[in-house]
């Protein structure tokens, strides 16, 4: 493709419905669906399809959301409605090919229900689909992500096209005002803020990263935006560079995540050669570019000030904020981070406007989430709900409850920096503030469900020791009180600990909190007082008894 | 104008500058806030979280050490909760640090152990997890004791920011967090220069200096041995410290005395080896300067941390280097053929022994051939001043009351000149003044060259002399040589005339007085008084120019003949070659 143009842009405004004459099957070949077997499957759709001569179309596309009943398959026909298949084998996609061809009939037997239609229900704008509403997954699904035409024809680089031929950046960060977006991430910082203090700061340069060092246990929405929808985020990124003055982003996207790095680069390739990176972008006196930077698997490297050293090609620790980096970050530059999802929401709020995106979620939290639903979940994937809606609703009846059938004990949410949510407080809504009051945290969007067969204990294990094989070492509390922490449970696990040693982990635990440096180990005891604040009594059980 | 701040320290009114952290405003109002890892000459690393404070409003402690005093902060610096956290924050350090404090080289002078005393905790309900891991003594310059490390960054800090060595970092992560030099090699094998300003400015027992103490007892007790000692200009007013005289008092009689109690046969001074310095240096700058031999600037050679450097990162200035050895090389190949052929002592007997405020001279004494131009080596034993003052202790002698004596001036009697060595500028000021003598046969109307004195991090100047402009410059802390060198080299590469003429370096902050091996906690305010001690003796003197030394006056008749003669080119000069680090 060549270099577009204003008027190229105009005359594919509005959100194409993808338009077809011809069987066209989308096999889902993010990261979920190739450790399914994707790959064979499409291999094996190309093979019958070309074995039969037939001038049908197969195409790659993102992660539809259901990961437990990859591969997806997505079979649609002229003038019919499409068809989702699940756990699809490559067997079961060659009868799939040569039954429609010999009887222009489908097999009835792995078909997924609704998620065709809710793929499709992404539309113009974002409607309501069965429950889930997607904002950020649109296009996930729906679209080859390699491929920009396909973006484009869903509306992509529409936003960047507003904003460059019709919005100051001042017009910009009053629309996200409005809409009242707040950082993604997990500290819901409000987006228009810091899009505002980094524009004021003043440098020689200014930049914008997009942090992709997602890295909660059991957390991969963003690897599956990354996947699924790569030009989203880089329209997000341009148009955040346009708004705070910068001429170069950076994704800092950790190495685990090859098939994210690919398929960004793809992207940034693709949107250079469209003229829509480099200089004078769109006719416009803005020129940007994007490399991207890979993180070297060390969790800390999340955290801003961390993120930034290691982008720099330091030993990737935090620094003391103040400075913030919207002041003084990459290379002492005023420097905005934003989060992947975060910049995903983006093209959506300046289409559609401010006030569209503030009418969807609940108080001061606006707009969807999107949650990476796991544990012992009936259907384990992702979701992407408006906020407000409770935890029940989402595990239950999106995600269909337990996979045993039996009760739900809890569901812990925010990862290692977040908490346990009981059973009986399930109802709760999905806000920031509701989550943080249960003494969890709304976080990135990893979401556990443990059954009765789940041991609070061995849960709190699991998150301190993932939080003390990451401490990046720097700050005593941190590094020290986790361990030592977490030695005290461990003690308590085996059956050897004390009274005394519930007292002192708390103490210890108060400590991190208040007297660590970073995120990291400050909120790395939230999972373990938020057990001993709900379940004290597991713990109490594994004690030595006080008196033999 | 930068703004003022108003705020609100534990009830009490605090006004600063805009910028400063709450740590330095408490101050202000008589508050002190602990802390384990910020030391004033350095960025905090915030890595302690020690001095968390509250302020009014947030939920969050904030370390008082990073955050900047805002208009109308309330702050609250100790509360019942941030004392109940600071102390299980040090019950965390103490459970990973070894309780050996009985024998370490830092107890009595260790911060972790006055912050654990101030808490007074009792009791701890941690298990001790010590890490075991080998100490790293391969310099014989410092010893580096990983286990005793706190993770608080001082060292790696002071070694790459203000040094620019770069030899020190932290390996791995988590509760493996550990220092080491970079890349896990042995120190001796990094680009480390063994300036020492690591271990002073470890706040615990990680990195001491290297422990030479035990030989020198040894020799002291040999019956056969001539030991003699010789001490450095900055050592006379930094060793009080360790006897808690006020700091910058100059106690060089009591030091020799010491000496001498302790079983040196002979006292001699370094100051005297400077004065012998001067003479060769200032003699070979009118060299280069009046009559174009060699290329300029010329580059003082006398810090053997800064010759490391220069050989390791800067070799192509070899030429612009100075040949004298530093004074404390010169001292200890004289006494081992001057002054044993006129005191008719055998110089295999000879033990010398010199006293430095320096980690780095450890190394020097060793580092080339030219180092045993007596034909034994002539400086056997390099000990810091810290290593004096624990002898002198273990000596039991009463350093208040022992009365003060005078050093044997064979070579031991020195000017001015000599003492101000000691402190960043001395040693350009004591050649401008030879040098002056040199090229008008006076000495200067006045003496002193203020150009050269202070802490500034690079100090440039020029003096007429006879007509002739001589363009100058100092620089102490190694990173801010690369900011003269690169001058030097651009007018080089132009053809173009130097930017200057003479060029002194010290490694380490506030030359000698600053020095590697000098009593710990030195900050700006000990290295200023300190060298005040240095610039009083040399005011109070009554030779302030080196050429006017009698003795060494009398060395050049009796024994040397003329400066760069060649006895004195055999006994006081040495060479350069380039040691690239990381090419093994």
């Amino acid at each position: 493709m060549g270099r577009l143009t204003l008027q190229d842009l105009d005359a594919r405004q509005g959100v194409q419905i993808q338009t077809f004459d011809k069987p066209w099957i989308k096999v889902g070949m993010s990261t979920c669906g190739l450790a399914a077997g994707a790959d064979a499957v499409f291999n094996a759709l190309v093979e019958t399809i070309q074995s039969h001569s037939l001038d049908w179309r197969v195409t790659r596309t993102g992660c539809a959301g259901m990961c437990s009943m990859e591969p997806l398959v997505e079979f649609r026909v002229p003038g019919e409605s499409p068809v989702m298949y699940g756990e699809m084998t490559p067997e079961l996609a060659r009868e799939l090919v040569t039954q429609y061809a010999d009887k222009h009939s489908l097999p009835d037997d792995h078909r997924v229900p609704g998620l065709a239609e809710l793929a499709q229900a992404a539309g113009d704008p974002p409607r309501t689909g069965p429950r889930q509403y997607r904002i950020v997954m649109r296009n996930c699904g729906v679209i080859d992500p390699e491929n920009i035409d396909e973006y484009i024809d869903r509306g992509g680089y529409q936003a960047l096209k507003k904003v460059l031929s019709s919005m100051t950046p001042e017009q910009v960060i009053e629309e996200l005002k409005t809409s009242g977006l707040r950082g993604r991430g997990g500290a819901g910082f409000p987006v228009w803020s810091k899009w505002k203090m980094t524009r004021a700061s003043i440098g020689d340069e200014h930049f914008i990263i997009c942090n992709g060092d997602e890295g909660d246990p059991g957390a991969y929405m963003d690897r599956s935006v990354l996947e699924g929808d790569p030009h989203a985020v880089v329209e997000g990124m341009i148009i955040g560079g346009y708004v705070i003055g910068a001429q170069t982003g950076f994704f800092y996207i950790r190495a685990e995540y090859p098939l994210a790095i690919e398929r960004i680069e793809k992207a940034i390739k693709q949107a250079r050669a469209a003229g829509l990176l480099g200089s004078n972008i769109l006719g416009a006196n803005f020129s940007f570019n994007i490399e991207v930077r890979l993180g070297a698997g060390a969790f800390v490297c999340g955290e801003e000030t961390a993120l930034i050293a290691s982008v720099e090609g330091k030993r990737g620790t935090p620094s003391p904020r103040p400075p913030y980096p919207s002041v003084r970050g990459l290379w002492k530059q005023p420097t905005m981070i934003n989060n992947v999802e975060t910049l995903a929401n983006i093209t959506q709020v300046l289409l559609h406007g401010g006030r569209w995106f503030a009418g969807i979620g609940s108080g001061k939290s606006t707009g969807t989430k999107v949650f990476a639903v796991t544990g012992k979940v009936k259907y384990s994937g992702l979701v992407e709900i408006p906020m407000g809606m409770t935890l029940r609703e989402v595990v239950e009846e999106i995600c269909g409850g337990t996979a045993s059938g039996g009760p739900i004990k809890a569901v812990q949410t925010g990862g290692p920096s977040g908490g346990l949510i009981p059973a009986d407080k399930l109802d709760t809504p999905i806000t920031y503030e509701h989550l943080q009051q249960l003494g969890s945290i709304m976080g990135s969007g990893g979401m556990i469900v443990m059954d009765e067969t789940d041991s609070v204990v061995e849960l709190s294990r699991f998150y301190l020791g993932f939080c003390v094989d990451e401490s990046c070492g720097k700050c005593a509390p941190c590094r020290i009180g986790g361990t030592q922490i977490l030695r005290l449970l461990n003690n308590i696990a085996d059956g050897k600990g004390k009274e005394e040693d519930l007292v002192t982990i708390r103490r210890m635990a108060h400590a991190m909190q208040k007297a660590s440096l970073c995120g990291l180990g400050q909120t790395a005891p939230n999972p373990i007082l938020s057990a001993l604040r709900y379940y004290e009594h597991e713990f109490r059980e594994r004690l030595v008894p006080a008196h033999k | 104008m930068t703004k003022k701040i108003h705020a609100i320290i534990n009830g009490l009114p605090v006004e600063v500058q805009a910028g400063v952290t709450i740590l330095d405003a408490a101050r202000q109002v008589s508050v002190h806030i602990p802390t384990l890892c910020k030391h004033p000459d350095l960025d905090a690393t915030a890595a302690c979280g020690i001095c968390i404070v509250r302020v009014k409003g947030t939920a969050k402690m904030l370390r008082a050490c990073c955050t900047p005093l805002e208009a109308n902060m309330e702050i609250t610096t100790e509360d019942p909760e941030i004392i109940q956290v600071r102390r299980s924050v040090i019950e965390m350090i103490l459970s990973k640090h070894p309780n050996e404090c009985l024998t370490c080289g830092r107890s009595q002078n260790c911060e972790l152990q006055t912050l654990a005393a101030h808490f007074g905790l009792r009791q701890t309900h941690l298990d001790s997890i010590v890490p075991d891991l080998p100490l790293d003594e391969t310099t014989h310059a410092v010893t580096l004791d990983p286990r005793k490390c706190i993770t608080c960054g001082r060292c790696i800090q002071v070694c790459q920011q203000i040094q620019d060595v770069w030899a020190l970092s932290f390996l791995q992560r988590g509760i493996d967090t550990r220092i080491s030099a970079a890349g896990d090699i042995h120190l001796a094998d990094s680009p480390c220069v063994r300036c020492g300003q690591c271990s002073a400015h470890c706040p615990t027992g990680a990195i001491v200096e290297y422990d030479d103490t035990e030989e020198v007892w040894e020799k002291l007790r040999d019956p056969e041995a001539f030991c003699v000692a010789q001490i450095a200009p900055a050592v006379r007013v930094a060793i009080g410290e360790a006897f808690d005289f006020p700091v910058g008092t100059n106690l060089t009689g009591k030091t020799y005395a010491a000496l001498r109690r302790m079983g040196f046969k002979a006292v001699f001074d370094t100051n005297f080896g400077a004065d012998l310095t001067i003479m060769e240096e200032a003699h070979e700058f009118i060299e280069r300067f009046a009559h174009g031999k060699s290329v300029l600037p010329l580059v003082t050679s006398c810090c053997p941390a800064w010759v490391d450097f220069m050989e390791k990162f800067h070799s192509d200035i070899i030429p612009n280097f100075s040949s004298c050895k530093s004074p404390q090389a010169m001292v200890g190949s004289l006494a081992k053929t001057y002054f044993a052929e006129k005191n008719k002592i055998d110089p295999a007997k000879i033990f010398v022994v010199s006293i430095m405020p320096c980690t780095a001279k450890k190394f020097e004494i060793l580092r080339s051939k030219e180092m045993s131009s007596s034909g034994y080596q002539d400086v056997d034993v390099s000990l810091t001043t810290r290593e004096l003052a624990r002898m002198i202790k273990q000596s039991g002698i009463d350093f208040h009351a022992v009365p003060e004596e005078q050093p044997d001036h064979l070579l031991g009697a020195y000017t001015g000149a000599g003492t101000i060595f000691g402190a960043t500028g001395g040693v350009m000021e004591a050649a401008l003044r030879t040098a002056h003598y040199l090229i008008t046969g006076e000495n200067p109307s006045r003496m002193e060259f203020h150009m050269t004195r202070g802490l500034q991090g690079i100090k440039e100047g020029e003096i007429t002399v006879a007509g002739k402009t001589v363009r100058i410059a100092v620089a102490h802390g190694l990173g801010n040589v690369e900011k003269l060198l690169a001058k030097a080299r651009e007018a080089r590469a132009a053809g173009q005339d130097p930017p200057y003429h003479f060029v002194e370096v010290m490694a380490c902050p506030g030359g000698c007085v600053g020095g590697g091996g000098q009593p710990y906690g030195v900050t700006d305010e000990l290295r200023t008084k300190r060298a005040a001690g240095l610039y009083q003796e040399d005011q109070a003197g009554l030779w302030r120019c080196s050429h006017d030394n009698p003795y060494v006056q009398k060395l050049y008749e009796e024994y040397l003949g003329q400066p760069l003669g060649e006895k004195s080119e055999q006994l006081l000069h040495t060479t350069y070659r380039p040691r690239p680090t990381y090419h093994r």
